[in-house]
């Protein structure tokens, strides 16, 4: 464990995918289940990040993957608040227990 | 052990326990904004594990795109539909919370031990080239149709998020 053990980065990166489903089951609001969606993102970059330095044979194939997740996670966020935008402005609330338009 | 070793373990460890304590603070915060500066801590922890990792590059990246957009952009979501002071409730509550955690730490558990259990094979030769130049080089070459496809799902998302906040106005007659 330290530094230089590949065993470190894959348990903070557990730890960030873990904590991440929790939020996200957890939250009462859209935007903390986007956080939480954000952290999910972060440990799977963390993890081709150290697989990249530890056991691949080309270390640039882990950093341009994980400039494309940084890229999806961007695009993620900005539909998210705007899809966020487009319901406070029908419901008049972004608690997702709240919102039907259908109910029985 | 040199003495410059034991400091950049220390500042390691350090690093771990702002991105796993941002992590608590980001699921644990009652407010809204105290979640969201959870979050902006941990990315910064990552940021410094990605030094570690040996990509000076990618750690900048991640400190401009994730600290810098996506945090400002979750910003503007909060400010849509919270005041900041008003208490986000949380939906697990009572016997769901005693289900909900310990299916956590077992996860997390199941993954410790997966980790520990396997034996990772380094590949047995490398090229060690960390440069800007060549991450540029194979994102022209080697990965140009990933490249072309996030220019277009980034393109796709900003049309996308533009016209889903414009089509509301027609039919305001909601809930």
């Amino acid at each position: 464990m330290g530094s230089e053990s590949l065993n470190t980065y894959l348990l903070v990166a557990g730890f960030l995918l873990v904590a991440g489903v929790y939020g996200m089951v957890q939250k009462r609001s859209f935007i903390g289940m986007l956080i939480a969606v954000e952290m999910i993102l972060n440990g799977a970059g963390l993890n081709f990040m150290a697989f990249n330095k530890f056991l691949a044979p080309d270390p640039a194939v882990g950093q341009v993957i994980t400039l494309i997740v940084m890229g999806i996670a961007a695009a993620e966020a900005a539909i998210g608040v705007s899809f966020i935008l487009a319901v406070y402005k029908k419901f008049r609330t972004i608690d997702p227990g709240r919102i039907f338009t259908m109910k029985g | 052990m040199h003495f410059y070793q034991i400091i950049a373990e220390i500042i390691f460890w350090l690093l771990v326990l702002i991105t796993v304590g941002g992590g608590f603070l980001a699921i644990g915060a009652r407010m809204l904004i105290h979640s969201l500066m959870g979050l902006s801590v941990t990315f910064l922890g990552v940021a410094g594990l990605y030094i570690y990792l040996g990509s000076l590059f990618l750690s900048v990246m991640q400190v401009l795109i994730y600290g810098g957009a996506i945090c400002i952009v979750l910003v503007f979501g909060i400010m849509v539909g919270y005041t900041p002071r008003q208490i986000v409730e949380t939906r697990i509550r009572g016997e769901n919370l005693l289900l909900a955690v310990p299916t956590c730490l077992l996860a997390m558990g199941l993954l410790y031990f997966a980790i520990r259990k396997t034996g990772w094979l380094p590949a047995p030769q490398r090229l060690a080239d960390y440069s800007i130049e060549r991450i540029g080089h194979s994102l022209m070459y080697d990965f140009s149709l990933g490249f072309e496809l996030i220019s277009l799902l980034l393109l796709v998302g900003m049309i996308g998020a533009i016209i889903v906040v414009n089509s509301q106005e027609e039919d305001d007659g909601g809930k």
